[in-house]
């Protein structure tokens, strides 16, 4: 049995690090990539071990640019990157707490009238309404802002579904108890709601700030100014030039920066997170 | 000061259920009331509207002379304790029972002296920081008590406060409750299923069955005269025997052959009315062949409860079960002659299941 056992571990760590492997390498690769000078790469013979430029590479992408005229520094970006995924985490958050909150604890006329429209949102994702958003937005003069990059993605149902989901299972007694504790509605949310929720509050932050990150086809439409535009774009601004080399170590470099953020939300979130998925105990 | 006072009050339900069809009565300052009956039977939702929980259709609740029945539950100088418990679980014990006050812009040195003193009339003082989570039911429940004292209301409600402990806690609780209530001098209204909890806990018991009450009275009275076949079934365990007989002339019925004395019968009924007669099964005495007034029964099997023992069989061909000390009666009995004290020989309408007692 024992035998077996660890053959059986065995065979598991062989599984799984090629599973690790299979992930990993192009992450190692970009890692490399970016550290070796465009000589190098251009050359075809990229070797599988860092090169001695990795200081350079990344200080000049993050804050002189691309040797191309027009680009922007990455750290501007990635600053603009930022403030857009931010602003999506929090104002979805913000929203679909107190549209959820409203639709589970009051009895106002229409009111699954009011949570169907929401729900039926669902089906109309940023890419099926774009060019009607678009002309919103460019109409209101949002174009090239963040509100303009923000506010047309933190308008969806899936924060409302999930948070009346959980609300729901949130016992009626403790609305009672807060009401003869002597708690208001706008109390009852503030000292029981919301501590109850922070752990899925957390997970949707984390969903929704990889979301904002990783946007592409809105920024876009919408960022016309390079001094605008967000990581994602930069990294596919600098590979398609048409008129010079491709600086392929530069580009490396923002992609391995473009893929931080989103793990160092996810580790500091990671036990929240989890919890907030998988919590059933209330 | 603090009398709860209920006049007509009614509960429609917006599809047209009537919940509580005008219930009436009155429980004095410092009184234990106790609400009981089957599920569904309206005791949860009369309490729920003296709460405040739930809006009152018709009537009037009053707590001390003030109609409350337009005040939020808050304002009503009330505290309840639920079935759950409904603690807060992100807050610590301390918290929990804090929580009212300083809603209510208590100080906080007055806070921390009555939740302290709460915690040491229960004996909680060692888990004031804790969670909720972290506490066993018995030790919730008295968090849940506590968060009750500590503000200080002119009445406490409870519903179903032990239906969620193990067997021996429930005992040990309710005791508690009742010694608490009698400290506190507080007026008290409980809702329960448990008739043993009603007994025991109340001194004005209420028996209430489909929206309507069935009785009041103290505890002794509801059970010594039952005003109705439901509540001669519902009170006492193990249930009253009911058994259908015929008058056969003043204070006395006839239960097939034979005939039983019934000192509490209402007088002018006419011979052959149709009726049921209840005995309460530890009411019954073992009597001797041939002696006045003995009915034959005969037992199909025993079951031992320890100190005592039930007999079940048949009497006058209907079901029955009788209760005696052990060692009372021999073990292999098979037939037993019984004789029931006239006075306690219970006697309802075969229709309405109305008590025909004397006025």
């Amino acid at each position: 049995m024992v035998e077996n056992r660890r053959f059986g571990d065995i065979v598991a760590y062989i599984i799984l690090t090629i599973g690790v492997l299979i992930v990993a390498f192009p992450v190692w690769l970009t890692f490399v990539a970016s550290t070796w000078d465009a000589a190098t790469i251009i050359n075809g013979q990229l070797p599988l071990y860092p090169g001695p430029h990795f200081f350079e590479n990344y200080y000049r992408i993050l804050f002189v640019g691309t040797s191309g005229s027009t680009r922007e520094p990455v750290a501007v970006m990635m600053f603009n990157s930022f403030v857009m995924a931010l602003a999506i985490a929090f104002g979805k958050i913000l929203i679909s707490v107190l549209s959820a909150y409203a639709v589970v604890y009051y009895r106002f006329p229409f009111r699954m009238a009011a949570f169907w429209i929401i729900f039926v949102t669902l089906m109309l994702p940023v890419e099926v309404r774009i060019f009607p958003t678009f002309k919103v937005v460019s109409d209101l003069g949002m174009l090239d802002t963040y509100q303009g990059l923000a506010v047309p993605l933190i308008a969806s149902a899936t924060g409302t579904l999930l948070f009346r989901q959980f609300f729901m299972t949130i016992p009626d007694e403790l609305l009672e108890a807060s009401k003869i504790d002597g708690a208001g509605p706008f109390k009852f949310f503030k000292d029981t709601v919301v501590p109850l929720s922070l752990t899925t509050i957390a997970a949707l932050f984390v969903i929704q700030f990889i979301y904002g990150w990783n946007q592409y086809l809105w920024p876009l439409l919408v960022t016309t100014k390079d001094s605008m535009q967000t990581i994602v774009i930069g990294i596919r601004k600098m590979i398609t030039t048409a008129d010079a080399l491709t600086e392929w170590q530069l580009a490396m470099a923002t992609a391995m920066l473009a893929m931080l953020p989103p793990v160092f939300v996810v580790i500091a979130m990671q036990r929240l997170f989890v919890k907030g998925l998988v919590e059933t105990e209330k | 000061m603090a009398q709860v006072t209920l006049s007509s009050v009614k509960k429609v339900y917006a599809g047209g259920v009537e919940a509580v069809k005008g219930v009436s009565f009155d429980i004095p300052d410092g009184g234990f009331c106790v609400l009981v009956g089957p599920s569904g039977c309206g005791k949860s939702t009369l309490l729920r509207m003296v709460a405040g929980l739930e809006t009152i259709s018709s009537g009037e609740v009053s707590i001390s002379g003030r109609v409350v029945n337009q005040i939020e539950p808050a304002d009503r100088d009330i505290a309840m304790v639920f079935q759950n418990y409904a603690l807060y679980p992100h807050m610590s014990v301390y918290d929990n029972m804090a929580y009212g006050l300083r809603n209510r812009g208590t100080p906080k040195d007055e806070i921390e002296k009555r939740v302290k003193e709460a915690a040491r009339i229960l004996a909680i003082e060692g888990l004031l920081e804790r969670r909720p989570r972290q506490l066993s039911g018995g030790q919730r429940q008295r968090v849940a008590m506590g968060r009750a004292i500590v503000r200080k209301p002119q009445v406490f409600l409870f519903d179903e406060p032990l239906s969620n402990l193990d067997a021996k806690l429930r005992v040990q609780m309710r005791v508690e409750i009742k010694k608490l209530q009698r400290a506190l001098g507080v007026t008290a209204i409980y809702v329960t299923h448990d008739q043993v909890e009603a007994m025991t806990l109340s001194d004005k018991l209420v028996v209430m069955n489909g929206g309507q009450v069935e009785q009041i009275g103290v505890p002794a009275e509801v059970y010594r005269k039952p005003a109705s076949r439901f509540v001669a079934t519902f009170i006492g365990s193990p249930p009253m025997n009911l058994l259908p007989a015929a008058i056969d002339g003043p204070g006395i019925v006839a239960l097939g052959d034979a005939l039983l004395e019934a000192r509490d019968l209402k007088q002018n009924l006419a011979s052959g009315t149709k009726v049921e007669v209840g005995l309460r099964p530890e009411d019954i005495e073992i009597a001797s062949e041939g002696q006045a007034g003995a009915l034959p029964f005969d037992v199909e099997f025993i079951e031992e409860l320890g100190a005592t023992q039930l007999f079940h069989g048949k009497l006058a061909g209907q079901p029955f079960v009788m209760q005696a000390a052990t060692g009372d009666v021999a073990a292999e009995a098979r037939r037993l002659w019984i004789s029931v004290d006239p006075d306690r020989v219970h006697v309802f309408d075969a229709q309405s299941g109305i008590r025909l007692g004397r006025e």
